[in-house]
C-alpha cells in the first residue's frame, strides 16, 4: 500500500484553500464522492491480499475520516463567514423611530373620580346617580332652601322654561339632590357617594358654568359628627397621599346640614408653589355637616330616629390640587396638548392595592 | 362685612390681640377674608407746617413753599395746590416715599428751576378719598412732625369677614363682638339703649295699608327738628371711610353708622319734603314709578311694597329710599324710619328691580324684629350730639312680629349629634352668652334638658340641631373627636354597579385604541343642537351664559367636532377623541341618556417613514364602535350592520350596528355639510352609542363555558365571488356562513376589487373560511361538498358567481 501522507496533505490543503461552500463541495466530490480519489482507492481494496487489505483499509478509513472532519470544519468556517457577510448586508438604522403608536389618555376628571370611588369603596360607600336636569323641589326645596332664600340666590342657577303648570326645571347646582332621591327610595343604613356634573351660571378664571362635584351621604345608627370628621380626614389623607395631612373643621352654613362645617387641609405657599400637607396655611376643599332634620323629614325619615352626615366637594378642585393643574377652564377645552400632559394612561388604574397616585409617564 | 379693630373694641372688652381674634373668627364660622393695615402704606407721611408759600418765579400755578417737617430746618417743596398757604398744616411726603395715589416714589428734583424735596399731599394722592381740589388742610392743633396715619385714625386695621346667610346677627359689629365674647375672647360691653323721651309730637305718622300687614309687622319713627346737617365728626367719617362707606352728611352717616354698628338699617326723610303728614306702607300700584337715592328710575308692580306720602311712592321699603324725600345738606327737620319688613318680599322685589344695597342685604337675611322698639334712644343721642336740635315723641304702627319660640334641647343632644362631651354648665354658659334664655325642664319622655328661647336677633335658629351647632362651634370643632366609620365588611364590596363599572371599562378600552378622553360642556349652541336632532324649546336654557352654551346637548358629537376644529386651528389636524357623558332627549330624568361617542379627523398617524399613515375612514369609526361595544359587553360577531345611521352622517358611508332590531351604535363619516359647519377640513368620522340601549351582559357567574378544542386539522378554503356592485359583503358572508354549515370556525373578507377584468357594475369579493372538524379529519369529498354548498348558496342568495 502506498504512503497516504502526501495525498492526505494535498487534500487537506485543497480543503483549506476552498474559499466558498461550492469549492469545498467540489473538493468533497473529488475525494469522497462516488468517483472521488479516496472512494476509488477504497474500491481498489477488493483486489488486495487480505493481510494488506486490512492494513490499507484501516489507513484509508483514517484518511476518509480526516478529510470528512476537515471538510466539516471548513464548512462551519465558511458558513459562519457567509452568515456574517449576509448579516452585514442586512444592517438597518435602528435609530429610526418605531412604528407610530398613539397612546391616548384618560381625562384627569375620570381619573380623579375613580380615585375618589376607590377610597370610598374601602369605607363601604356605593356610587349613586341622579339627573342633571332637576326639579326645583329636589335641587332646593327638599334640601331646606326655600324660594327667595339668600342661600338660593348664591347658587346662580340655570333655568329651563316653565312647563304647563308654571314649574321650571333647573340644571342641578350641586349633587345634593341625589341625597334626597336616595333617601326617598331606600332605607338606612345608607352610604353613598355621588360624583357628577353640576352647573352654575358663572364663568371666569375660577368658575366654569359646568363642573363636577362628589356628594356623600351617610345615614346609620349612632353616626355623629365625629364620624364625619373621621371619614373626611381618612379620605383626604388617602387621596392626597399624605399620612399626617393636617385637616381642620370650621363652622359654616349649608341649609341642608346642621351643624355644618367647612373642611380645610394644611398647605404651604412658601416659594411660590402650593404644597399640600405641611405649613401654616389652610386650603378649603369640602363642605359638610350633619343632615338637617328638615331634610330627613322631607325624605320621610324620622329625625328622632335617624341621623347622619353629608358632604360635597369639587372634583376639579381636588384634581387641580393633587396634580398641579393650574387652570379650571382648561378641563373642558379638549386641547390635545393639555390632554397629553395632564391625562392618564388607560391601564394605570387607581386602586387601593396598586396605589392612588397616577403616573406622569 | 367690614369693620375696624377699634370699632370692634367699642363693643368688646378684651385683652386679646388682634392676631388671636383673627385666628378664632374662622373657627366661630366668621371667615376672615382680608385684614388691611392702612397705616403701613402711609408710614412715611408726616404732619408738617407750611412756613411760607410764595409764587413760583417760572410758573403761574405753582408755589414755592418752605415746609417745617418738625426736624431740622424747613425744606423747600414746590406745590401746585391752590390752597397751599403760609401757616397751614398739611401732610408731607419726603423724597423716597412711595405715594400710592400717583404710583410714584418721590425723588429730590427741580420743578421749573426750583428745588423740590418732597410733596404736600391731597387725599387722593394718599388713596384716602377722591378728594383732589387741594392738599390736605389739617386743623391748627395738628402736631407737626408726628406720623399722619395714627393722627388720622388710619392705624386702625380694617377687617373683612364673610357672613354666611344664616348669620344676619353678624351684619353688625356688635354681633361679631357677641360671638367673640361667647368664645371667651372678652366681654360684650354695654351700649346705652335707654329710651330718649321726645319733646314734641312727631310731624309724621305711620300707616300700614291692610294689604301690607304681612309685609310690615312693625314700624316706628320719630321727628327731629332744629338740626344742623353738615360733615359728620371725623371719628365717624373715618370709620365709614375705612369700611368703604363714603361719608355724605352727618344725618346720612349716622344711619349708615348704626347699620354697620348694630346691623340695623335706618332711613332718614326730610320732613319738609314729605307731602302730607302720613307715610303709608302699602303695595305699589302697577305702573307706579319712583326715583331712588341712586338716581335711577324704577317702575313698580303690585307685588312690591313701598312707602308713600300724599304725593305717591318714594321709598323702596327695606331696599332703598327715594330721591324726592331724602335728606340733604340743608335739612333741618328729619323723620327717622325704623321698620321691620318681610325678608322674602324684600328679596323678591330687590331681585326684580335688580338692586343690591346694604339695607336689602340685611333685611332679606332678617333683622332683630324687636329693634324698632329699642334703637330710638341710642340713635337720638347720636343725632342730637352731632346735629343738635330736638327729638319728637315716637310714632309707630303694626303689632310686631311673632318671634318668640321655645326649642327643647336635651342634655345629651350635643353628645348624640356631634360626639363631643361638653359639660352641661358649659353648654348653658355658651347659650347664655349668645343671648339665649334657657329654662331647665323634661320633655314628654322625661328626658332632661332645657326649653331654649332664642334671642330676637337669631331668626335663623329653628331647631335643636341649630342649638347644637351654636354650642359646638363656640366649644370648638377642634374638639370633635375623630371616629373612623365602622367597617361593615372585612373585605370591601364593589362600590360601582356593573352598569357603572362598564363605563369606566369602556373609557379604558377607547383610550387604549388611541382616542383621547374629552370632557365637554352639557350645553351647546342652538344651531349645533338642531344639526344633531336637538334644540327643542324645553331644553333651551332661560338664562344661558352665552349663545354658544344655551341648549342641552342631544349628542356629544358636535362638542367633539368643535374641539377637533379648535385643535385644527392650533395646527393639530389629526384628532382622535371620545367622551362618555350625558345627552338630553327631553327634560325628564329618563330622557337623560348616557352616550359614548368618538371622532377621528385627519390621518391615523403623523407623517412618518414606515408609511403607516393613512387617512381615517368609516372603518376606523366602525372599529371604535365595536371596541366600545365589546367593553360594554356585546361581541360584534353577533351584530348586523345596517345602513341606518342618523342624517348627520354621510348617507352612503355610514351604518348602524344592530342586535336584532335594537340599534346599539351608529358610525360613519360625518356628513360633509356637518364637517363644513364646524370648519373641519377633509373627512371626519365618528360613532355614537347610547349606552342605556346596550343590554347588560347576562350574568352567568364567573365560570366560563367549557372550551372544547378539536384535535383534527382545520381546513381553510378561499372563494372569490363576482357579485353585483350593490350586493353587500354582509349578505354574502351570511350566505357563505349558511353554506359552510356547523363546522365553520372563522370567516373573513380578504379582498374586494372593482376595475380591470371585472365587468362594469360588478365587483369581486374574496372570502376565506376555516372549517374545524370535531369528529374526524375532513375528507376531500366532504370538503368538496361543503364548497359546492357555499357556492350554491352564494349564487342563490346573492347572485354570486365564482370568479374563473
Amino acid at each position: 500500500m502506498q504512503n497516504l501522507e502526501p495525498l492526505s496533505s494535498e487534500i487537506l490543503a485543497a480543503i483549506d484553500a476552498a474559499e466558498s461552500l461550492e469549492a469545498l463541495d467540489n473538493v468533497r466530490i473529488e475525494t469522497l464522492g462516488k468517483k472521488g480519489r479516496v472512494s476509488l482507492m477504497m474500491r481498489d481494496l477488493g483486489g488486495m491480499e487480505p493481510e494488506a487489505r486490512k492494513q490499507a483499509g484501516q489507513d484509508l478509513n483514517v484518511l476518509k475520516d480526516t478529510i470528512a472532519r476537515a471538510i466539516e470544519t471548513r464548512q462551519t468556517i465558511l458558513a459562519d463567514a457567509a452568515l456574517t457577510e449576509r448579516l452585514a448586508a442586512q444592517r438597518v438604522d435602528v435609530s429610526l423611530p418605531s412604528r407610530p403608536h398613539i397612546d391616548a389618555r384618560l381625562h384627569p376628571l375620570s381619573r380623579t373620580i375613580e380615585e375618589v370611588v376607590a377610597i370610598f369603596a374601602e369605607m363601604g360607600f356605593v356610587v349613586a346617580e341622579g339627573p342633571d336636569i332637576e326639579s326645583d323641589y329636589y335641587n332646593f326645596t327638599a334640601l331646606n332652601i326655600p324660594e327667595e332664600h339668600p342661600a338660593r340666590q348664591e347658587h346662580d342657577t340655570f333655568y329651563l322654561p316653565p312647563d304647563a303648570d308654571g314649574k321650571r326645571k333647573v340644571l342641578r347646582t350641586h349633587t345634593s339632590p341625589v341625597q334626597v332621591r336616595t333617601m326617598e327610595t331606600s332605607e338606612p343604613p345608607i352610604r353613598i357617594i355621588v360624583p357628577g356634573r353640576t352647573y352654575r351660571s358663572d364663568h371666569d378664571a375660577t368658575h366654569s358654568p359646568m363642573f363636577h362635584q362628589c356628594e356623600g351621604l351617610v345615614i346609620g345608627d349612632g353616626i355623629h359628627m365625629g364620624h364625619l370628621k373621621g371619614c373626611l380626614i381618612d379620605f383626604c389623607r388617602a387621596f392626597f397621599g399624605v399620612d399626617d395631612l393636617p385637616v381642620r373643621f370650621r363652622p359654616s352654613y349649608f341649609p341642608f346640614t346642621e351643624p355644618s362645617a367647612e373642611v380645610d387641609i394644611g398647605c404651604t405657599r412658601d416659594g411660590g408653589g402650593l404644597k399640600i400637607g405641611a405649613g401654616d396655611d389652610w386650603l378649603e376643599i369640602l363642605g359638610s355637616g350633619m343632615v338637617n332634620p328638615r331634610v330627613l323629614e322631607n325624605c320621610g325619615y324620622d329625625p328622632d330616629k335617624y341621623q347622619g352626615f353629608a358632604f360635597g366637594m369639587g372634583i376639579e378642585r381636588i384634581a387641580m390640587l393633587k396634580y398641579g393643574i393650574p387652570d379650571l377652564r382648561t378641563f373642558y377645552d379638549s386641547d390635545l396638548r393639555w390632554m397629553r400632559h395632564y391625562g392618564f394612561l388607560p391601564f394605570d388604574a387607581p386602586s387601593i392595592h396598586a396605589g392612588l397616585v397616577g403616573g406622569s409617564v | 362685612m367690614k369693620f375696624t379693630r377699634d370699632w370692634l373694641f367699642d363693643h368688646l372688652d378684651t385683652d386679646r390681640s388682634l392676631d388671636e381674634i383673627l385666628d378664632i373668627l374662622p373657627m366661630l364660622g366668621l371667615e376672615v377674608e382680608s385684614v388691611t393695615d392702612r397705616a403701613a402704606a402711609l408710614a412715611p407721611f408726616t404732619i408738617a407746617e407750611v412756613v411760607s408759600a410764595v409764587q413760583h418765579p417760572n410758573a403761574d400755578k405753582l408755589r414755592v413753599c418752605m415746609v417745617n417737617t418738625g426736624s431740622g430746618d424747613p425744606i423747600q417743596v414746590v406745590c401746585g395746590a391752590p390752597n397751599a398757604r403760609a401757616g397751614m398744616k398739611g401732610v408731607f411726603a419726603p423724597a423716597g416715599a412711595y405715594v400710592p395715589g400717583i404710583d410714584l416714589t418721590l425723588k429730590v428734583g427741580e420743578i421749573r428751576g426750583e428745588a423740590s424735596n418732597g410733596m404736600l399731599c391731597s387725599e387722593r394722592e394718599m388713596q384716602l378719598s377722591d378728594e383732589h381740589d387741594g392738599i390736605i388742610d389739617l386743623p391748627d392743633d395738628a402736631p407737626v412732625g408726628a406720623a399722619f396715619a395714627p393722627y388720622a385714625g388710619l392705624d386702625d386695621p380694617v377687617i373683612e369677614i364673610a357672613i354666611t346667610p344664616n348669620r344676619a346677627d353678624c351684619l353688625g359689629v356688635r354681633g361679631v363682638a357677641r360671638d367673640l365674647a361667647a368664645a371667651g375672647y372678652g366681654h360684650l360691653k354695654d351700649v346705652d339703649f335707654a329710651a330718649h323721651d321726645g319733646g314734641y309730637d312727631s310731624p309724621v305718622q305711620w300707616a300700614i295699608d291692610p294689604a301690607a300687614k304681612a309685609f310690615c309687622p312693625r314700624v316706628t319713627g320719630r321727628g327731629f327738628r332744629g338740626l344742623t346737617n353738615g360733615n359728620s365728626p371725623s371719628w365717624m367719617a373715618g370709620r365709614l371711610n375705612a369700611v368703604g362707606q363714603r361719608p355724605i352728611s352727618a344725618l346720612v352717616d349716622i344711619t349708615n353708622y348704626v347699620m354697620i354698628d348694630l346691623g340695623r338699617p335706618l332711613h332718614a326723610y326730610d320732613v319738609a319734603k314729605i307731602n302730607g303728614d302720613t307715610l303709608t306702607i302699602r303695595p305699589a300700584k302697577d305702573g307706579e314709578t319712583l326715583t331712588a337715592l341712586n338716581e335711577k328710575h324704577y317702575s313698580l308692580d303690585a307685588s312690591m311694597c313701598i312707602i308713600a306720602d300724599d304725593h305717591g311712592a318714594d321709598d323702596l321699603a327695606g331696599i332703598m329710599g327715594g330721591a324726592r324725600t331724602g335728606v340733604s345738606d340743608t335739612t333741618t327737620e328729619m323723620f327717622l324710619e325704623v321698620a321691620i319688613f318681610d325678608p322674602i318680599s324684600v328679596a323678591t322685589t330687590a331681585r326684580k328691580l335688580n338692586i343690591n344695597s346694604d339695607a336689602r342685604y340685611r333685611f332679606e337675611r332678617g333683622l332683630d324684629v324687636t329693634s324698632p322698639d329699642w334703637v330710638h334712644g341710642h340713635v337720638a343721642r347720636l343725632v342730637l350730639s352731632i346735629c343738635g336740635g330736638e327729638a319728637s315723641h315716637i310714632v309707630s304702627a303694626g303689632d310686631g312680629a311673632n318671634w318668640q319660640r321655645q326649642i327643647f334641647l336635651s342634655y345629651d343632644k350635643v353628645q348624640k349629634l356631634t360626639g363631643m362631651d361638653v359639660a352641661i354648665i358649659d353648654q348653658q354658659k355658651i347659650l347664655h352668652t349668645l343671648g339665649f334664655t334657657i329654662v331647665a325642664c323634661d320633655d314628654d319622655q322625661g328626658d332632661g334638658g332645657w326649653q331654649v328661647s332664642p334671642p330676637a336677633w337669631r331668626g335663623d335658629i329653628d331647631g335643636a340641631a341649630d342649638l347644637v351647632e351654636e354650642i359646638g362651634r363656640i366649644h370648638g370643632y377642634d374638639n370633635l373627636t375623630m371616629a373612623h366609620l365602622p367597617r361593615e365588611h372585612v373585605v370591601a364590596q364593589p362600590s360601582l354597579s356593573p352598569a357603572q363599572a362598564r363605563l369606566f371599562r369602556t373609557r379604558r378600552a377607547l383610550a387604549g385604541c388611541g382616542l383621547m378622553e374629552a370632557v365637554t360642556f352639557s350645553f351647546l349652541s342652538e344651531s349645533y343642537a338642531q344639526a344633531f336632532g336637538g334644540g327643542a324649546d324645553h331644553l333651551k336654557l332661560v338664562n344661558p351664559i352665552s349663545a354658544d352654551l344655551s341648549v342641552m346637548r342631544p349628542s356629544i358629537l358636535p362638542n367633539l367636532l368643535a374641539a377637533a376644529a379648535r385643535n385644527q386651528d392650533r395646527g393639530e389636524a389629526d384628532v382622535a377623541m371620545f367622551e362618555v357623558g350625558p345627552v338630553f332627549l327631553g327634560d325628564q330624568p329618563d330622557e337623560q341618556r348616557t352616550a359614548c361617542s368618538g371622532i377621528r379627523h385627519g390621518a391615523t398617524a403623523p407623517r412618518e417613514w414606515h408609511g403607516a399613515m393613512r387617512k381615517t375612514d368609516v372603518f376606523d369609526a366602525k372599529a371604535d364602535a365595536e371596541v366600545a361595544l365589546a367593553a360594554l359587553g356585546v361581541r360584534s360577531a353577533g351584530l348586523q350592520t345596517m345602513a341606518e345611521a342618523p342624517g348627520y352622517f354621510h348617507p352612503n358611508r355610514s351604518g348602524a350596528l344592530m342586535q336584532g332590531r335594537t340599534k346599539l351604535a351608529s358610525f360613519g363619516e360625518l356628513h360633509p355639510r356637518i364637517a363644513e359647519m364646524f370648519g373641519l377640513r377633509g373627512t371626519v368620522v365618528g360613532f355614537e352609542i347610547h349606552v342605556d340601549d346596550v343590554p347588560m351582559p347576562k350574568s352567568k357567574g364567573p365560570a366560563r363555558s367549557l372550551l372544547s378544542m378539536s384535535v383534527f386539522q382545520p381546513v381553510s378554503r378561499d372563494f372569490a365571488f363576482i357579485v353585483d356592485a350593490d350586493v353587500t359583503a354582509g349578505d354574502l358572508l351570511r350566505a357563505v356562513k349558511s353554506g359552510a354549515g356547523p363546522l365553520l370556525s372563522d370567516m373573513h373578507v380578504f379582498d374586494v376589487y372593482q376595475g380591470a377584468n371585472i365587468e362594469a357594475g360588478k365587483k369581486s369579493v374574496a372570502i376565506t373560511i376555516t372549517l374545524s372538524p370535531t369528529k374526524a379529519t375532513l375528507t376531500d369529498e366532504e370538503i368538496e361538498k361543503m364548497s359546492a354548498s357555499v357556492i350554491a348558496l352564494a349564487a342563490k342568495n346573492c347572485g354570486a358567481v365564482l370568479r374563473g
